[in-house]
């Protein structure tokens, strides 16, 4: 326990801006797995996977000589092929079903994910070195690295293109529609095999991006994924589906609990917080919900 | 009847025989008890009480660092013991370690037993796959805090104490497993006693319509608790056990190991099909087989072929074993079908 955090108060101001800059992030994978789970009904536990995959496609551009930046580019177009190629291969045959059978099955593929990452790219734990220098505030008391900036920017602009896109593009449209009745849209003329198709691989492509953002300010590891995917799932249930000012007010809300979590009982504990946080937050609504005699659905 | 005792008999004394059978197996043998207990444990939730948990890990893990903690810490300073990694500075006698491993068993079976009671009260509410996600939260959790903590060892593990030197070198082994067959066999009478009674069809009254098993008047947060107490009980048992057997404990690689541990339940019980008696037994039985083949001959790829495996089950042969048989010969589960509903099916096909 260090208590630092309270006696200087710099340092508090250090962990909100960290914390805010962190939780944009987590904002746009959540954003992602609230998509999928709207449209799809399945909840992905190869989510924080992707999101890791997506970082070892920036971190490869920067070993072979290219600046790891241009993974933001990259990185979503492979990832949308990976995220439409798993769902022609594994999702399309659970989308229908219990949600535990897809919770089973996308388990399966995160432990497969996480194996074949670590033959490929080894155990290490890397980051790619963007070189983009830090920001001194308040007198140098507060440091911020350039790079969160930087990813903080892009996950904005991504998530205001692709609300742009859900509006007004015929496959946003469809997307929409399947969302709100999957028989509906059907009856009416949307390839909805199509749309669950292109919500997969949109939804793995904005992991691509944020997994990217992840490899250039913090670090990235096979076995790292579980975390991030617990992080969407909780920002998603405090949030709501589709409500994306939700979204991003729990993402940063998470991201500062999260430093200070770190500050207060140190950085061992910090994933076992996330995972507590998560239970306690499912507890409390359990209890909230029961004195009307109902449940989370 | 009859031919069911004759059954049960002629497994009984295979179990007994077994270490003797195949003296090289002993090892694999006892952790073949062991899944199969967790197997059943967990049937209990998933396939007759319809919550899918991956919390069962939790109790698993916590009786294996109770039971050590306990035998370590009645005789000798814990923290020192921790410390100094299992080099040999505390050496149990013989009479020390047995007394320690009972009343570590005991404690292990409790203390899981008591949380269970606790955390359900919290946490049994929550249905479908918010409980799923739920436990699997509290499993990692459970895994990541206890790898901070000091006195268990913290990252780099936990030695439990030395089998002592007594009787011949296959000692060890034998004591292993007659302990682990013996929760084994504890554990099947105990599930088999339950699922002939009427908690079994309140448990599974639950599963198939919560709300309407409300209304028929039965208090089912009472009934689902209950559910995940006998469960923890077992599960406690089979961590402490397993943590004697394996001699070493780490708390993400061994105790809350729900990468591995904590989905092999649930693959096994589904293997071997969900809310049958029989399927978890078999389906730990086929897991384990198949698990020790693959991991001896392509090491390194076992956890892309589990990957695989969970995919393909899950999808495939959702039903199981049991569920399969059950489809291809229903007169021997006890359903009669009409000579003319079979006539109709073979025609249809």
């Amino acid at each position: 326990m260090d208590f630092m955090v309270f006696q200087y108060p710099m340092i508090s101001v250090q962990a909100c801006l960290d914390g805010i800059l962190l939780g944009i992030l987590f904002a746009l994978i959540a954003y992602g797995m609230a998509l999928q789970w709207g449209v799809m009904n399945i909840i992905n536990i190869a989510q924080g996977d992707l999101v890791i995959l997506g970082g070892y496609i920036a971190y490869f551009m920067y070993l072979y000589g290219i600046h790891p930046a241009w993974g933001v580019i990259v990185a979503p177009i492979i990832m949308y092929f990976v995220g439409v190629g798993l769902y022609k291969l594994v999702i399309n045959k659970v989308v229908d079903r219990d949600l535990f059978i897809s919770i089973l099955a996308t388990f399966g593929i995160s432990i497969l994910f996480m194996q074949l990452m670590n033959f490929a790219f080894g155990a290490d734990v890397v980051l790619a070195n963007s070189g983009y220098g830090t920001t001194f505030l308040f007198d140098s008391a507060v440091v911020l690295p350039n790079s969160k900036i930087f990813s903080a920017f892009i996950s904005i602009l991504f998530a205001i293109c692709l609300v742009i896109y859900m509006k007004k593009s015929k496959l946003g449209r469809a997307i929409r529609a399947t969302a709100q009745n999957a028989r509906a849209a059907k009856i009416l003329g949307v390839d909805t095999e199509k749309v669950y198709a292109a919500t997969f691989g949109i939804n793995a492509a904005l992991c691509g991006v944020a997994g990217a953002l992840i490899s250039i300010t913090f670090t990235i590891h096979p076995y790292m994924g579980l975390p991030y995917t617990i992080r969407s799932f909780m920002i998603v249930i405090v949030a709501g589906l589709g409500n994306l000012p939700g979204v991003a007010l729990s993402g940063m809300g998470l991201g500062v609990f999260e430093e200070f979590a770190d500050y207060i009982l140190g950085t061992e504990f910090r994933i076992g917080a996330v995972f507590l946080l998560l239970v306690l937050i499912l507890v409390y609504r359990r209890f909230k919900l029961s004195r009307k005699r109902e449940y989370l659905k | 009847m009859n031919k069911n005792l004759i059954l049960y008999a002629a497994i009984l004394f295979f179990g007994i025989t077994a270490p003797f059978i195949f003296p090289a197996f002993k090892v694999q043998l006892s952790i073949l008890c062991i899944l199969i207990v967790l197997a059943l444990t967990w049937n209990i939730q998933g396939g007759e009480m319809g919550y899918n948990t991956f919390g069962n890990i939790l109790f698993y893990g916590l009786g294996m660092y109770l039971c050590a903690s306990v035998q370590v810490g009645m005789f000798f300073p814990l923290a020192e013991w921790t410390e100094s990694g299992g080099e040999k500075t505390f050496v149990h006698t013989p009479a020390q370690f047995f007394q320690g491993m009972a009343v570590g068993l005991v404690v292990a079976a409790v203390i899981p037993t008591i949380v269970a009671g606790l955390i359900g009260y919290a946490i049994l509410g929550l249905r479908g796959h918010y409980f799923a996600i739920c436990t699997l939260g509290l499993g990692v959790a459970a895994g990541e805090i206890s790898g901070g903590i000091e006195i268990i060892g913290a990252g780099q593990g936990f030695t439990t104490p030395p089998f002592p030197d007594v009787g011949g070198l296959e000692s060890r082994g034998e004591f292993f497993y007659f302990l682990s067959f013996g929760v084994l066999v504890l554990t099947f009478i105990a599930v088999r006693a339950i699922y002939s009674t009427r908690f079994k069809l309140i448990l599974n009254a639950i599963r198939d319509n919560e709300d309407k098993a409300e209304a028929m008047g039965i208090q089912t947060m009472k009934y689902k608790i209950i559910g995940w107490m006998i469960s923890a009980f077992f599960c406690g048992l089979a961590g402490g056990i397993m943590g004697g057997l394996v001699g070493y404990i780490d708390s993400t690689d061994v105790a809350f190991d729900g990468r591995e541990m904590g989905v092999f339940m649930v693959l096994m019980a589904i293997l071997g099909g969900k809310g049958t008696l029989w399927g978890p037994v078999i389906g730990a039985t086929v897991f384990h087989i198949f698990k020790e083949g693959f991991w001896t001959f392509f090491l390194g790829w076992q956890y892309v072929a589990l990957g695989v495996l969970i995919v393909v089950i899950v999808i495939y042969f959702p039903e199981g074993i049991m569920g399969w048989l059950r489809e291809k010969f229903p007169e021997r589960f006890g359903e009669t079908i009409d000579e003319k509903d079979r006539k109709a099916q073979v025609e249809l096909k």
